[in-house]
């Protein structure tokens, strides 16, 4: 039975495998299961910046990119499996939108030499590039905006918090955890009391975690949802009258898909950001022209321009544009991986550049180096007007605090570095 | 004509009583391990090994704990992955706590933990049967989840509540850690499955395999005719746990590399687990390699075909394996609800027959 099996996906296999030449930048998303609201946007966004590209420009420095998809279901199991069958294309980046595959596939692709980008997610201390050579997560990571989102609680409270009290509602996971530490040390230095609140996968079940809500009375909830934990949250919060404008998202927590089954509810309801949304983006012209007119479109085609959309975009953005600084450094435009990782290590995206590409103030300018992979991690606030359904910035960016932060991420790395025997770079 | 017992004539009570009475089977089954460790070790990649083989030869493991328990001693048990869970947070524990000692040596060592919690969630199996201790071993299940993400000193204190296995050699060669060969990863789940099988074959053909029978097809009348009760349900779940502990740690360790509890070790890993055992047949090594084959084996199959071969969307072709795998599911359930493994019987018993039926 078993070998029936396996000369079946041998046969499979072997008519699965096409040639290329092109530039592989690998979608691994997830378009099934309880994640999916975030990960078809995102997924849209990602292949559609792509699909621009080569429609308009003729791939990157006259390179095709090629972006075969593969379903994770947000599943570590099935992360792994889709890196395997990739990686073999050629694969020159991964950006696998999953904090439980990224830690997965960090000591994967320092082995196998392949970079992996993981904006806004990820592992929080792969900002050292010292240790972390192959991967990076500027502009942002968790820790920063858990820094930002106290920043902001600090500004709205005149400077001081003591006495107050904060619940972290969590996704009970890599993810959901990742802010803990900072919170903690953050809670020391400005004295308010922090509470924690584990909500196990995939987080349709939240009555008991609101429930203590109501007991406690929190002054401010700070959320770290993904799925349809968001949506849940959000309706439960609606339920038991929680002051919509004390409850604060991480970005992960912050599209329209999660703000709109509360309906009216849902208004106030406030979000971290790390760049801009909507449509008011001269790019969106040229993406309506080449991709969505002429048919296409990833997906359904019906996303274009909503938050999550829009991340799936800049992280495109962000990967073309170190394949183009890559290609610059090594003189080719048939870069392999290696050269990629330098394009990421040389990065700068600039003002001009984003208002070059039709994105003008989207994010935040950044420039890496090799011990930096973190970037500035600044990070706005955004608010939900359930009457027009939009989001609106209600700050510009707040710098997070990098004198908590710095130390935290030296220490985590340098345990990274002890535990896999890593000698630091860039001396 | 080729595959029967006349002819090949037993001259000691040895070669009588042996697994395999048939000639054609016992060659079968030496071309089959020639294969597995002669050949495929030569020609697997990472995708084969990572996609296909390493997770066939866990889960294999896992399914036949869990057939030893549910299969052969009857005692229904949903907290499969809850007891894999403890083979990988021993395993981790030990790891990181005892470098120097071989990791081959900590994998049966996470097992003998596993079997001692297994043997403590068994205990309510003296006075509840069924449906109930089903709902006690899901218990277990969710009670274990908890506790690993609870108590951060299972985590070594980490900040994301990962565990992540470091490096480790066996004979020189890595075989945890991300510089892990397909072939060194293969290997060692290759040896520990063999050898797990073997094992249970064996328990189930003897002493103990027979008192776990005996009270799975009617415990008073085993208690009467003088069947320990007690000392039988507890040693299937002591057995049963440590092989599935053998692979919560192999899974975690070998093949994941890094874990978190509630992800890798949730209650759908029990549920998978156990629809192996049933798909396969339940009361049968055969059936766990079958049922192991059919679950992991297929999705890869499935999702290589229709988004590789056929071109298309990921998401249509996530849902449409779903249904097909449910589907075939139902209809195997139907056309036979004894599992792969009666099938192979019947096959079997066809060729005995064959080419002269009559």
């Amino acid at each position: 039975m078993k070998m029936k099996f396996a000369t079946a996906v041998a046969a499979a296999m072997s008519l699965a495998a096409p040639a290329m030449a092109d530039l592989v930048i690998p979608n691994l998303s997830y378009r099934t299961g309880p994640f999916a609201a975030g990960g078809i946007p995102y997924a849209d966004g990602f292949n559609d910046y792509f699909t621009l590209l080569n429609e308009r420009d003729g791939g990157i420095g006259g390179e095709k990119v090629q972006v075969p998809e593969c379903e994770t279901a947000y599943n570590t199991e099935k992360g792994v499996e889709c890196y395997e069958a990739t990686k073999g294309l050629g694969a020159l980046v991964y950006n696998p939108l999953s904090t439980g595959i990224t830690y997965q596939l960090i000591p994967k692709v320092s082995q196998d030499g392949i970079t992996l980008y993981t904006p806004g997610y990820g592992r929080t201390s792969a900002a050292n590039g010292a240790i972390f050579e192959w991967v990076f997560n500027y502009p942002a990571n968790y820790w920063d905006g858990a820094s930002v989102a106290v920043k902001y609680l600090l500004e709205q409270n005149g400077g001081d918090l003591k006495g107050k009290k904060i619940a972290l509602l969590y996704h009970n996971s890599a993810y959901g955890k990742e802010p803990i530490r900072t919170l903690e040390s953050l809670a020391a230095k400005h004295g308010y009391e922090l509470t924690q609140m584990p909500i196990d996968t995939p987080g349709q079940e939240q009555k008991s975690q609101w429930l203590q809500v109501r007991r406690e009375k929190p002054d401010y909830v700070i959320f770290w949802g993904w799925g349809v934990m968001n949506q849940v949250a959000i309706q439960e919060a609606v339920n038991i009258k929680f002051p919509m404008e004390n409850f604060i998202g991480v970005w992960w927590s912050g599209s329209e898909n999660d703000v709109l089954p509360a309906g009216d509810g849902a208004n106030g309801y406030k979000s971290l950001a790390m760049h801009g949304t909507g449509m008011d983006y001269p790019v969106y012209a040229d993406m309506q022209k080449y991709v969505v007119d002429a048919g296409k479109a990833s997906g359904a085609g019906d996303q274009v321009g909503s938050v999550l959309y829009s991340r799936g975009m800049y992280a495109a953005m962000v990967i073309s544009e170190a394949v183009r600084k890559a290609q610059e450094l090594a003189g080719t435009s048939a870069v392999n991986a290696a050269q990629v990782r330098d394009g990421f290590e040389a990065l700068e995206i600039t003002e001009e550049r984003m208002a070059e590409i039709g994105l003008p103030n989207f994010g935040q300018p950044f420039a890496a180096s090799c011990t930096d992979h973190g970037g500035p991690g600044a990070a706005m606030i955004q608010q939900w007007d359930a009457a027009a359904k939009e989001w609106n910035l209600v700050t510009g960016f707040i710098a997070p605090d990098d004198e908590v932060l710095d130390p935290l991420v030296a220490e985590d790395s340098a345990a990274f570095a002890a535990e896999n025997k890593i000698t630091p770079r860039c001396n | 004509m080729f595959y029967r017992e006349a002819g090949d004539f037993k001259t000691s009570y040895r070669q009588d009583s042996q697994t395999f009475p048939i000639r054609f089977d016992r060659w079968r089954f030496y071309a089959v391990l020639a294969l597995a460790f002669g050949v495929i070790p030569f020609v697997i990649n990472d995708y084969w090994a990572n996609s296909v083989f390493v997770p066939f030869l866990i889960y294999a493991i896992a399914a036949i704990g869990l057939n030893i328990l549910t299969g052969y001693a009857g005692q229904v048990s949903l907290g499969t992955g809850g007891f894999m869970a403890v083979g990988a947070y021993a395993c981790y524990k030990l790891m990181t706590s005892f470098p120097e000692v071989s990791i081959l040596i900590h994998v049966l060592l996470a097992g003998g933990v596993t079997a001692a919690v297994g043997v403590l969630f068994g205990l309510p199996s003296l006075r509840i049967k069924g449906f109930y201790l089903a709902v006690a071993t899901l218990a277990a299940q969710f009670f274990l989840v908890w506790l690993f993400n609870k108590v951060p000193w299972f985590y070594n204190f980490s900040a994301s509540g990962q565990i992540t296995a470091p490096d480790r050699t066996v004979l020189g060669y890595f075989v945890t850690g991300a510089q892990t060969s397909a072939t060194a990863k293969y290997l060692v789940c290759l040896v520990f499955l063999v050898l797990v099988a073997l094992i249970a074959r064996n328990l189930t053909r003897g002493t103990v395999g027979r008192k776990w029978m005996a009270i799975r097809d009617m415990d008073i009348a085993a208690e009467i005719i003088g069947v320990n009760p007690l000392t039988t349900k507890l040693t299937a779940f002591a057995v049963s746990s440590f092989f599935i502990g053998i692979a919560g740690a192999l899974f975690f360790a070998v093949y994941l590399g890094a874990a978190e509890v509630g992800e890798a070790f949730g209650i759908q890993k029990s549920f998978l687990i156990l629809f192996m055992v049933i798909i396969g047949g339940l009361g049968s090594i055969f059936g766990s390699f079958a049922g192991a084959a059919f679950l992991v084996l297929l999705p890869v199959l499935l999702k290589n075909l229709l988004v590789g071969t056929l071109g298309w969307p990921t998401d249509l072709a996530a849902h449409i394996e779903l249904m097909i795998v449910g589907g075939l599911i139902v209809v195997f359930l139907i056309a036979e609800p004894h599992g792969l493994a009666q099938l192979w019987r019947l096959a079997k018993e066809k060729l005995r027959l064959w080419p002269f039926p009559h």
